[in-house]
């Protein structure tokens, strides 16, 4: 299968670039264009005419130009070393790049994605002459304080292992052990390729049981996701996609984050890259960057690698979830890859659908959420991709194909609300045009917690969107026009925006909240609605009930009580009930 | 290697595109000088090339060009031009050629234009705040150094008082360090572009700025150099010598819709609104150059002009730069119209850098949250506004009606001030605190309980602070 093919350029329109004797060459392989060699993919095939779409800045190619190609489809290196890493879209190391060249990404760059030189502290679980499957570990190195990297044996092969080395110091390219396979011998190293768009295959899929805390009260406790579940974040710009995606990969209680920055913005992965170094994961003490793989390919860097970018990371991540880790992929913002695909594919003169979208959008969409979640490894052990994509609608409006698209296959939808971040309400997650399918799969997880989250959620929501609809009369009529439970129901409301949903992800107690702390923040809340309800019920005003300290003090009890100390919610309760008590007092002696 | 070879051949002329026949060792992206007969060069671009054709736009456009006679040379590298220190003091035409009677600038560093991507492992995250002297900027959609931050305008509104009034006023707290200004104009008028060099030689700083003109007149493609060209400079200036340059762009929806012209002379697949679907990644290409390296003293921001057609921030220019940028200064037309300078709308603008630029150390303690509020309350005067225009203000509840009074006051002391009035921080804050103060302390949920005590106005105080 394997031999080298050369051919030539015959024309070259932005980074599609035609070339014909290229023989025997495949769909998605990899060659190298033109002198400087710059990575393409071969992307169509035309009788012997080869499309290759160019992953670098193209400039200065010509009619001419050799093209040469191994017949290898583009792969990612996994191996230790990837975590606390920043490639770009095809697994370029930055950092390596701008040791070697600067500030700037110069083209034909070739750099090996993890250190070859480095020597990994490796154990060997097994010895020789057992039998392995694929996908069994072979032993393990301590990659980062966090991260326990399981050695595997790689997908299809399975035998008698003939051979391994004993504990020490090894880099990648070390042969470690030998496997006897139907097939031959197989020569086993610390590193393997993979193909990005080949799914890594696992024994089977299973339906997601427990919830991905995030420690984002409006996530958590109203639209939770499920470890292996899909979401989206839709919103227009200056909405806070990036920020809820910050405030994921930082509290989400993953494993692994990968994090793909896809044609965004590049100060904005450099603030990632900043500050995970910097941010302490408070459940384990150590930084965030320990847990992290981050790919950027920021807008200014070539289109086509934007477009293979999300399967670089995802391709990553499926291989820590095969190591029996719970992995979160953010991709940030999938729109931009879907535009990447736009412009590539009218380059190659596509019939277009909506929006000049190619028809098979969709298809690409699905094939891409569909490498999220819970599976049965290889090795049995459980393992699971979470993918959080944002999108970025043009102007905000929801209808356009890539949210259309991308609503038909995730299972929850996290709307950001212009007017809500106008406000400067963050997150800005709108609990009107939200919804999570979640639900039930995670409900016995929080049932275990306390048997009456569900019905506290519903009651809270219900409050919401009583206030939602109120507040259509509102806009009409004004406040003081409605009766006094409907004006305390919007007053309620009002606190439950304030004290519950809005959370600042700056504030050191804020940023983070358990799901115990978030339990009783809820119930205090509703207790307040429910005796105040009473109250107003026996007349009593609601601006009275307003003005009782206490209930003022409940506004900001999210940034003053710390998750340990959560018991101390317990003594506004108490002041609650005495406060209402009092104002009952008074209407009888009145 | 450049080829001297001379073509004549010529297959077609379309809107700025010209297609050269029999073309042998042509490669993409190279710049092609075309001679008519005429003294005049004009200067051009392969767009796409095959074994047969090259097709080239051209800068300067196609007028007066014929299939006949032309003469073409393939150069053989990209648009380069000369960058210098030297360059300042000096008036160019879109494409970097001086224009203002003196020699061309003589220097060894001749710089692509198109510039190479920032690896973001070299960005240094941008954190210095820039003091622009506008309240409306400062104390709620802070400037800081390394930042792109366009202003979103509408025709006959004051963009360009407002970007002259940055341009002058800016400066940064911590060291006194001048700003280069570099003044990039594309399909402007001659009247917009002469009151952004009159106001620069009032404030001083002519002397240190650059100035590029491609005036209304000028061909409708050269525009797509313009911005790169002043760019590159800013790249040189920034990052070879160390200064901290602002770059102001102004009209982003000139330089848009040329695009959009060459992109249907090509006969490419439009987007939205016949823009072409790659206009998101061509903007990033000239918004990404701004920004701060590692190891390097300089910096470049940059204060793109855009007009919404129609004031339609969901148009595709506005909307495709707002992802892009970080942040927006929105102008809005009701402000406008109430005679409030500068009418930076309270609630669209945005800076997203701001979080790290402000705070304790770096402005004040209380920054953050009194901004925080002032977006918060400004919110709810807009809720509150809209409600008595139904039920008229007379049926508002008391507290309501103190609300409506704050937006008043937010809007005719904290926006408004004068173009040459140049606030500090501290002042900036202060007149915040003052409207704040209009409202009960508990409706001050966004603020901490520790700076209400310190800095909330009593009655008596807020009064006499007004006088």
């Amino acid at each position: 299968m394997n031999g080298t093919v050369t051919g030539k350029i015959i024309s070259v329109n932005g980074p599609i670039v035609k070339a014909t004797g290229l023989n025997g060459i495949r769909m998605f392989d990899i060659a190298e264009v033109g002198p400087d060699g710059l990575i393409g993919e071969v992307i169509r095939l035309i009788k012997d005419v080869t499309i290759i779409q160019v992953y670098e800045d193209n400039t200065g190619l010509m009619p001419g130009d050799e093209v040469i190609s191994h017949r290898r489809p583009l792969s990612v290196l996994l191996g230790p070393g990837l975590i606390a890493n920043i490639y770009d879209g095809i697994q370029r190391p930055l950092v390596g790049i701008s040791k070697a060249c600067g500030s700037y990404i110069k083209k034909g760059i070739k750099l090996s994605p993890l250190d070859v030189k480095k020597k990994w502290e490796f154990t060997p679980l097994i010895k020789a002459g057992t039998n392995v499957q694929e996908g069994g570990t072979i032993g393990e190195i301590q990659e980062s304080p966090l991260v326990m990297h399981r050695v595997l044996v790689p997908p299809g092969v399975s035998g008698k292992l003939t051979s391994i080395v004993d504990t020490g110091a090894y880099t990648i390219e070390d042969n470690l052990y030998t496997v006897d396979t139907a097939s031959g011998t197989y020569q086993g190293k610390l590193a393997e390729y993979w193909p990005v768009r080949r799914p890594r295959p696992s024994r089977m899929k299973k339906k997601p049981f427990l919830p991905l805390l995030t420690g984002q009260r409006i996530i958590d406790t109203f639209f939770p996701i499920a470890r292996g579940g899909t979401a989206a974040i839709p919103g227009g710009f200056g909405t806070g996609k990036t920020m809820t995606q910050h405030a994921l990969a930082k509290w989400c209680n993953a494993d692994i984050i990968v994090y793909i920055g896809c044609g965004e913005r590049g100060n904005e992965m450099t603030d990632v890259l900043t500050d995970f170094p910097k941010l302490i994961d408070e459940r384990n003490g150590r930084p965030l960057i320990e847990r992290t793989v981050m790919i950027a390919n920021t807008s200014n860097m070539p289109v086509p690698a934007r477009e293979v970018s999300i399967y670089t990371g995802v391709t990553i991540a499926e291989y820590y979830r095969d190591m029996g880790y719970s992995v979160a992929v953010m991709a940030d913002s999938t729109s931009r890859w879907a535009e990447a695909l736009r412009e590539l594919s009218s380059r190659l003169g596509d019939m277009p659908a909506e929006e000049g979208f190619p028809s098979y959008l969709a298809t690409k969409l699905a094939e891409f959420y569909e490498r999220a979640g819970l599976v049965e490894t290889l090795s049995g052990n459980d393992g699971d991709i979470t993918i959080i994509g944002a999108v970025s609608p043009p102007g905000g409006d929801f209808s356009e194909p890539v949210t259309q698209h991308t609503t038909r296959f995730v299972r929850c939808f996290w709307a950001l609300d212009k007017v809500l971040a106008d406000a400067r309400h963050y997150p800005s997650i709108s609990w009107i045009d939200s919804y999570t399918e979640y639900l039930h799969d995670i409900e016995n997880w929080w049932n275990n917690l306390d048997s009456q989250w569900l019905s506290v959620r519903n009651e809270v929501i219900n409050i919401l969107l009583e206030d939602h609809r109120l507040q259509q009369v509102v806009k009409l009529v004004g406040t003081d026009a409605l009766p006094p439970t409907q004006q305390f129901t919007l007053f309620v409301a009002e606190t439950i925006k304030n004290a519950f949903l809005q959370q600042n992800s700056f504030d050191p107690i804020d940023k983070f909240c358990s799901p115990e702390k978030q339990l009783k923040l809820l119930k205090t809340i509703l207790n307040l609605y429910k005796r105040g309800l009473e109250l107003v019920h026996a007349e009593i005003f609601v601006k009275d009930i307003a003005a009782l300290d206490v209930v003022a003090e409940i506004v900001r009890l999210k940034s003053e009580v710390t998750d340990e100390e959560i018991d101390k919610i317990d003594q506004y309760e108490k002041r609650l009930t005495s406060g209402f008590d009092s104002l009952k007092e008074k209407i009888t002696e009145v | 290697m450049p080829s001297e070879i001379e073509y004549t051949t010529l297959s077609g002329i379309s809107g700025p595109l010209i297609f050269v026949t029999g073309v042998k060792g042509v490669g993409y992206g190279e710049i092609v000088e075309i001679r008519d007969g005429s003294s005049e060069i004009r200067i051009g671009q392969t767009l796409e090339v095959d074994e047969q054709v090259a097709v080239v736009q051209v800068f300067e456009g196609t007028s007066g060009l014929s299939m006949k006679g032309m003469r073409i040379t393939f150069v053989g590298k990209s648009l380069e031009i000369p960058a210098d220190r030297d360059m300042l003091g000096r008036v160019f035409d879109g494409l970097g050629r001086p224009i203002d009677g003196a020699p061309q600038v003589i220097t060894d560093n001749m710089m692509n234009v198109n510039g190479l991507p920032i690896n973001p492992w070299s960005r240094e995250y941008p954190r210095d705040f820039i003091q622009t002297g506008i309240s409306a900027i400062d104390g709620m959609n802070t400037l800081i150094r390394g930042q792109k931050l366009p202003i979103f305008s509408g025709s006959g509104m004051p963009h360009n008082l407002i970007a002259a009034q940055i341009a002058k006023q800016a400066r940064i707290l911590t060291a006194e360090e001048e700003f280069t200004v570099i003044f990039a104009a594309m399909g402007v008028k001659f009247d917009v572009a002469k009151f952004f060099i009159d106001s620069l030689e009032e404030s001083g700083v002519l002397t240190h700025s650059a100035i590029f003109l491609s005036l209304a007149d000028a061909p409708s493609i050269e525009r797509l150099v313009t911005p790169r060209v002043a760019l590159t400079l800013a790249e040189h200036l920034a990052f070879d010598e160390g200064m901290h340059v602002l770059v102001i762009l102004t009209d982003m929806t000139n330089y848009c819709e040329s695009l959009r012209e060459l992109s249907s002379s090509r006969g490419e697949i439009p987007s939205r609104k016949g823009y072409p679907g790659y206009l998101y990644s061509d903007l990033a290409s000239i918004h990404e150059r701004a920004g701060r390296l590692k190891d390097h003293k300089g910096s470049i921001t940059q204060v793109p002009i855009l007009t919404m057609p129609s004031d339609d921030i969901s148009h595709p220019v506005p909307d495709l730069t707002g992802y892009i940028t970080e942040g927006q200064i929105v102008l809005e037309r009701e402000l406008f119209n109430k005679g409030i300078y500068p009418p930076i709308a309270g609630l669209p603008s945005l800076s997203r850098l701001m979080k790290d630029g402000i705070g304790e150390q770096r402005t004040r303690r209380d920054h953050a949250e009194v901004a925080a509020q002032l977006f918060a309350t400004y919110a709810k005067v807009k809720r509150i506004r809209a409600l008595a225009a139904i039920v008229g203000e007379e049926e508002l509840s008391e507290l309501d009606k103190v609300y409506l009074k704050f937006g008043t006051r937010f809007e005719e002391q904290f926006l408004c001030q004068g173009y040459e009035e140049n606030r500090s921080i501290e002042q900036t804050l202060d007149i915040g605190w003052q409207v704040l103060s209009l409202l009960p302390k508990t409706e001050l949920y966004r603020i901490c309980m520790e700076d209400i005590q310190r800095y909330y106005l009593s009655p008596e105080e807020g009064i006499s602070c007004q006088m």
